[in-house]
């Protein structure tokens, strides 16, 4: 069977879950191979077998951590060389799109981003994409060269599917750009305990209906009480109310969980740019005409600072 | 010393409008107002300051690949204070994909002449946020994307990039290719005086054959991405919509845990 390239977002070898559903779509075109780079890489090995990838292609070196993106670009290319896979997938984060791009475009092929499903087709994989913040579904394929196609999270399920696994090393050979871009600080940002926003199953949101960023504590709360990952519209971020990697939308993080909440959100184009895929969306606003209740399962109009403390308590009651 | 930017831009169907697709699965440009990708805006906010906070000679060249109708956003990133502006304009070029448009934009930058370009983020139709990284490969230059701080001084560019997991403090040598976020700072609205003074400013028009370029490397025929469908997402279901009379909170627990959430 052909082989499937899927490269691994991982953290000092934690890998990260969008990974793993990309092995899922993966097995549905060939046999998984994954590409581990940089600091742990050869710890991801028993968590990516676990989940269908055949062999693990590792590589550390100090230019993943010390330059931008092409050192990363230069070791994929390598793993395609050496495997001449069917496809490459890539996780959709800022990052991951811009190393497929650069990938793609040196082996000669083109590149789908952001698809939310994947299939076998008769000419290659069929990715499906979600485009014009969500009101079409598009469905489309490369036509040319090696089918290069980053995936958003949750846009699988995370299957058990063991597999060898076998580690190998990759031999990689840096290009003269890959020390281009210098990093020359990093700080890396603190985490809050709670669930990562793009790969979270519950999002609750905060908008500018919050009025003040000492209010994000009844969000927080409430996400708390649910397990749910805190985003925030970019009225509340401009506002300095949140921090701008907690933003929801367009310019901000697009989440499909199983449940949204939106509080004191109004609904505009971008802010549903990203989140209109989520699979059931519940919002609280004090106006009955905010566009947000076009798209809600259910709907609360009322004032959040009631509605939402009320909420969180029945849904601390009910747990017990 | 002299700098030379080349912003690109691109004319964007309104995302407020209803945006669909004609016939060939392409954008349908006739329907909804086109004008400058907002993010774009950003773009050409931070090639000005650059110009600004510059002891250097400086020259802002916008720069489009788009049909007749580009020119509106060529005009208003003109009359934000840009010096000259370049359209690539080709019938060939309809159903261009990131690749081919990639290739393009280069082609026309390095025919113009550089020591920066700036980039927004992403467009606000396709939204990929790869043309940035492509131009980078291609031209051979370092790529310095995402940047919420840009800083240009004694042919470095330095900046800030925000990610996921750590904020990072970037660093390369001109040229180079760079690519705003809209945390870098607000966009100025033209003023009048800029609007009129647009009006006299130089605008240049190329096809493809000012770029030695092939229709068939180009547009739906030579496209490396095939679109085979498009289809309109079936309107919601009108969901239950109760008014908070006290109880709201409750009734959406209620809800909830019907949907097996709690
Ligand atoms: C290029 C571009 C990119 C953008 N990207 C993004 C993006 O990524 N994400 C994003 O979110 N926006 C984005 N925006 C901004 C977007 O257009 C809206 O301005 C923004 O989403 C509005 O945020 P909001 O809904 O919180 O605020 P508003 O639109 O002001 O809505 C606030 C809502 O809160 C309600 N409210 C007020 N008080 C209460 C209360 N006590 N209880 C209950 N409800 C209350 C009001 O009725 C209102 O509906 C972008 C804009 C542009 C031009
Ligand atoms: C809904 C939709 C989905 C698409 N999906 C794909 C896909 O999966 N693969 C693919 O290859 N193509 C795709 N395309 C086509 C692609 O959008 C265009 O080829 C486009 O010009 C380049 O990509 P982008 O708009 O996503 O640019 P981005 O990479 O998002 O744009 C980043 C920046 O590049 C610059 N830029 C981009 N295009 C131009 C231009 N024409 N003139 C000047 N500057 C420009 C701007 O500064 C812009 O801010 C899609 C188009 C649409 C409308």
């Amino acid at each position: 069977m052909a082989e499937v390239l899927v490269y691994v977002d991982h953290v000092d070898g934690a890998v990260r879950k969008p990974t793993l559903e990309l092995l899922t779509l993966a097995r549905r075109i060939g046999e998984p191979v994954a590409v581990a780079l940089g600091a742990g890489a050869e710890n991801t090995a028993a968590a990516l077998a676990e989940h269908g990838a055949v062999k693990v292609l590792t590589h550390d070196a100090s230019e993943y951590a010390d330059y931008l993106v092409v050192p990363k670009v230069d070791a994929l290319q390598a793993a395609v060389e050496a495997v001449s896979p069917a496809a490459v997938l890539v996780p959709s984060s800022a990052e991951g799109k811009e190393i497929a791009a650069r990938l793609a475009l040196r082996i000669g092929s083109g590149i789908i981003t952001d698809a939310v499903d994947l299939e076998a087709g008769d000419e290659g994989p069929v990715a499906t994409q979600s485009v014009f913040a969500a009101s079409f579904t598009t469905k489309s394929r490369v036509s040319k060269g090696t089918p290069v196609i980053t995936v958003k999270p949750n846009s699988a399920a995370v299957e058990a599917a063991p597999a060898a696994g076998a580690v190998e090393a990759l031999a990689v050979s840096f290009s003269a750009q890959a020390t281009g871009t210098k990093v020359t600080g990093r700080t890396a940002r603190e985490s809050t305990g709670r669930p990562e926003l793009t790969e979270a199953a519950i999002v609750v949101s905060g908008g500018r209906g919050v009025n003040g960023a000492e209010n994000f504590a009844i969000i927080e709360a409430l996400a708390d009480s649910l397990g749910a990952a805190v985003g925030a519209s970019r009225a509340a971020v401009d506002a300095g109310w949140y921090p701008h990697t907690n933003q929801v939308g367009q310019t901000g993080k697009s989440v499909s969980p199983q449940l949204y909440i939106a509080n004191g959100i109004s609904g505009a184009i971008q802010h549903r740019a990203g989140m209109q895929t989520s699979k059931t969306i519940v919002a609280v606003n004090k106006d009955a005409e905010a566009p947000i209740f076009d798209l809600v399962d259910y709907g609360v109009v009322g004032d959040l600072f009631d509605v939402v403390p009320q909420l969180t308590e029945e849904i601390n009651t009910r747990k017990g | 010393m002299s700098l030379r930017i080349v912003v690109t831009v691109k004319f964007v169907p309104d995302a407020t409008g209803d945006r669909h697709f004609a016939d060939d699965l392409t954008v349908d440009r006739d329907d909804v107002d086109g004008l400058l990708s907002e993010l774009d805006e950003y773009a050409v906010e931070q090639a000005l300051q650059i110009s600004e906070n510059s002891d250097d000679d400086v020259e802002v060249t916008v720069l489009t690949v788009g049909p007749e109708d580009a020119k509106d956003a060529l005009r208003k990133a003109l009359s934000m204070g840009a010096d000259k502006a370049i359209h690539v304009e080709d019938d060939d070029l309809h159903g261009t994909d990131a690749i081919g448009t990639s290739l393009v934009l280069a082609k026309a930058i390095e025919k113009a002449g550089y020591d920066l370009v700036v980039s927004g983020m992403a467009s606000t139709d396709g939204t990929a946020g790869i043309v940035p990284a492509l131009l980078a490969e291609r031209l051979g230059v370092p790529q310095v994307t995402l940047l919420s701080e840009v800083l240009v001084e004694d042919g470095t560019v330095k900046g800030r990039r925000d990610g996921d997991a750590a904020s990072e403090l970037l660093e390369a040598s001109l040229p180079a290719v760079v690519s705003v976020t809209d945390q870098s700072g607000e966009a100025r609205y033209p003023s009048f005086k800029g609007i009129m003074a647009a009006k006299k400013k130089p605008v240049e028009s190329w096809d493809l054959s000012d770029l030695d370029l092939e229709a068939e490397e180009v547009g739906l025929e030579g496209a490396w991405t095939a679109v085979e469908s498009a289809t309109e997402r079936p309107a919601r279901t009108a969901g239950t919509i109760v008014k908070d009379e006290g109880e709201g909170g409750k009734q959406l627990a209620e809800f909830l845990a019907g949907q097996k959430f709690i």
